[in-house]
């Protein structure tokens, strides 16, 4: 990914994060910040744009506030105009430079967070500022009559509008519909506002009279405009969703085929080149067949991290499988019952039982596959390898020879654990190791 | 003597009624590649050298119910993964033929998949065994053979499956018969998953092949008919490699 790692390069140097402005990125664009937003997400968006500090932005968006309400004219048009997306200033964790367009995928790591209360609070203090600031301000006589219902109408339009984002984000983030009352309730309540607003206006306006023919009038036209336009908006939706499973269509079978091309091919014409040396066509068929099995099984997300450390047993035994697999060509047949993350005891145990898959590899795979068998039950970690080779008795290895007696008996012992080897009765060796996993679970 | 699992079934041998010349299965083939078909007839079916018989073939669930109603094998190999709702459904629409007292009809599951939804799957559907695609052709005869005469084939992998399904959890069973496993029968699945042959497993724990094999049949009845909700959920939950 060219994208993280300049972006890894630049945070590696000292005066990056002093000048944020320097960053080489691809066309800018700009978007309202989803994370950390108060209202809209507009000043952390144009803070991240300009590459200022939010708290300015603010501010100067307050300070034009009071030029006759310009700056919250201002705010509802950034906000109507300009996408959320992910981005803004940098908060607590660094922002992904990727934009909504770029990947379009759901599958990003927004954390689907409730609405929290900060929000709520910063919404209920700037309506009173707001409220405080007008109420002392000597507006003309009659423009002040119409302040409440126009705080009305903002509050509604103000609901329902992040509604909409809510529903966009909730998009990306694959939030289930199990939360649709509630955004039906949050609708209904904007267009309640909106409606005791305009309808307040018409009675300050002295035209109580006609409120009601008004309102009768307005909802003759609204239902034709919605028989008129309502096939068409239907339809659109209907394009537009069918649009969009083509495109995640499209976007998975480009998964495929470049994980094909990546893996099988390539496995394929390295077999082909090898076509003479069997152990190699075997070992790059064997490899092979497990990379795929892990991608095809594994569940989402946790099969591509190849490079990680593996945190659990599970992980580990199968690591180390493959491992030796690779490097000595005798297949390994893995079974792990149960799982438990790894600690320093059982580590030592993983690398005990690596050495002893070598060892089953070197000498006894001629026989066929190695087993392997791990299984955790309750503290206790068990792991045994077992080879169908000729067997050898452990007296008779040198003392010199690391292998068995340090690397595995030795290891093992220290750790406070134990290793049995022992030949089974018809031909064989097996190598049991039982450890006890550390205190905490 | 390539793989464990030959071991497996090689002790099944001396218990197959005469000698190994004499012994005789009919079998059906089920799979929808057949590339596939093709190489297992190639390798099991000389009928003269296994003792294998292979009556038919059939690439999809209705071919497959219609042949096996028509030929009435002995043993099915049946593929997990099969255009028309896959080997769990030709197990449905079989089900009177497999409960037949006479001569009932039995299921062998073949597949690539190792998946563990698969493989309890096919097993609680009722096939009385499961084995990989990639077991030689010894092996795979000496497990039909097996599950002809009624037992179980348990595979490594398998056992390494029922031991953890049956130990993911502490909630008390419902079924104090079926839903627990006998610490034999625990030690038995071990060993299989350890890799022993049952001939081993009867050396190790001191008891005769006959008993190892019934101990296995005792799983297997316990995995078919335990109706513990947390089998079905542990082996989608867990799709393990």
């Amino acid at each position: 990914m060219p994208l993280s790692s300049d972006r890894v390069s630049i945070d590696g140097m000292p005066e990056a994060a002093a000048a944020p402005l320097v960053e080489p990125r691809p066309p800018r664009k700009l978007y309202r910040s989803s994370d950390g937003r108060w209202l809209g997400g507009v000043a952390r968006g144009l803070a991240g744009h300009l590459g200022l500090p939010v708290i300015w932005v603010r501010l100067v968006f307050v300070g034009l506030f009071m030029a006759d309400g310009l700056g919250a004219l201002l705010y509802a048009a950034f906000w109507f105009f300009v996408p959320l997306g992910v981005g803004g200033v940098g908060g607590q964790r660094p922002p992904s430079l990727v934009s909504t367009e770029t990947s379009p995928d759901g599958r990003r790591r927004l954390v689907a967070r409730k609405p929290d209360k900060g929000q709520i609070v910063a919404l209920l203090l700037m309506v009173v500022v707001a409220m405080v600031f007008v109420g002392n301000v000597k507006v003309g006589g009659g423009a002040k009559a119409y302040l409440w219902p126009t705080v009305l109408v903002g509050a509604g339009v103000a609901l329902v509008w992040r509604q909409a984002d809510n529903a966009r984000r909730a998009r990306w983030v694959e939030v289930g519909s199990r939360r649709r009352t509630l955004t039906l309730l949050r609708a209904a309540g904007g267009v309640l506002l909106v409606t005791a607003g305009v309808s307040g206006i018409f009675v300050l306006q002295g035209s109580a009279a006609h409120l009601g023919s008004v309102l009768q009038a307005a909802l003759a036209v609204l239902v034709g405009i919605t028989l008129l336009a309502g096939p068409y908006l239907v339809r659109m939706t209907q394009d537009l969703s069918e649009e969009r499973l083509m495109r995640i269509r499209a976007q998975e079978r480009a998964e495929v085929a470049a994980h094909v091309h990546d893996s099988v091919l390539h496995t394929l014409t390295l077999i082909q080149r090898n076509a003479e040396n069997a152990n190699e066509v075997r070992r790059l068929a064997r490899a092979q067949e497990r990379d795929l099995r892990t991608w095809l099984y594994k569940p989402e997300g946790t099969g591509k991290d190849e490079a990680d450390e593996p945190t659990d047993l599970a992980d580990a035994v199968r690591r180390n499988a493959a491992e030796v697999e690779d490097k000595h060509g005798v297949p390994i047949e893995v079974v792990i019952v149960g799982d438990c993350p790894l600690d320093e005891r059982i580590g030592a145990q993983m690398q005990a039982a690596r050495e002893a898959m070598v060892n089953a590899a070197k000498y006894g795979g001629e026989g066929g596959a190695v087993q392997v068998y791990a299984e955790v039950e309750g503290k206790t970690v068990f792991v045994s390898v077992r080879d169908r080779g000729p067997g050898f008795d452990l007296d008779s290895i040198p003392a010199d020879r690391m292998g068995v007696r340090e690397s595995i008996i030795g290891r093992m012992e220290r750790h406070g654990g134990t290793a049995r080897l022992r030949a089974v009765p018809d031909g064989g060796t097996e190598v049991e190791l039982e450890m006890e996993r550390a205190e905490k679970t | 003597m390539s793989d464990p699992t030959e071991a497996n079934a090689e002790s099944v041998e001396p218990t197959a009624g005469g000698g190994a010349g004499e012994r005789h299965v009919r079998v059906v083939l089920v799979d929808d590649h057949r590339m596939f078909r093709t190489g297992v007839q190639a390798e099991i079916g000389r009928t003269d050298e296994t003792g294998v018989e292979v009556v038919g073939e059939a690439a999809d669930v209705d071919q497959a119910v219609t042949v096996i109603t028509a030929t009435r094998p002995e043993v099915v190999l049946l593929d997990v993964h099969l255009p028309g709702g896959g080997g769990v459904e030709v197990l449905r629409r079989c089900a009177a033929l497999m409960a037949d007292a006479e001569q009932p009809v039995r299921f062998l599951a073949l597949s690539v998949s190792d998946a563990a939804e698969d493989v309890i799957g096919v097993i609680r559907g009722g096939a009385r065994g499961y084995v990989t695609k990639t077991i030689t052709g010894t092996d795979l005869v000496n497990s039909i053979f097996r599950v002809q005469e009624g037992d179980a084939v348990f595979s490594p992998r398998l056992a390494g499956f029922v031991l953890d399904a049956f130990a993911s959890t502490d909630a008390p069973p419902v079924d104090e018969d079926l839903d627990r496993l006998t610490q034999r029968e625990r030690e038995v699945l071990r060993l299989i998953a350890r890799g022993y042959a049952y001939k081993e497993i009867a050396k190790q724990l001191f008891i005769s092949v006959k008993t190892v094999e019934s101990h296995v049949s005792a799983v297997l009845r316990k995995l078919q008919l335990s109706n513990r909700h947390e089998l079905t959920r542990w082996a989608t939950a867990r799709r393990l490699v």
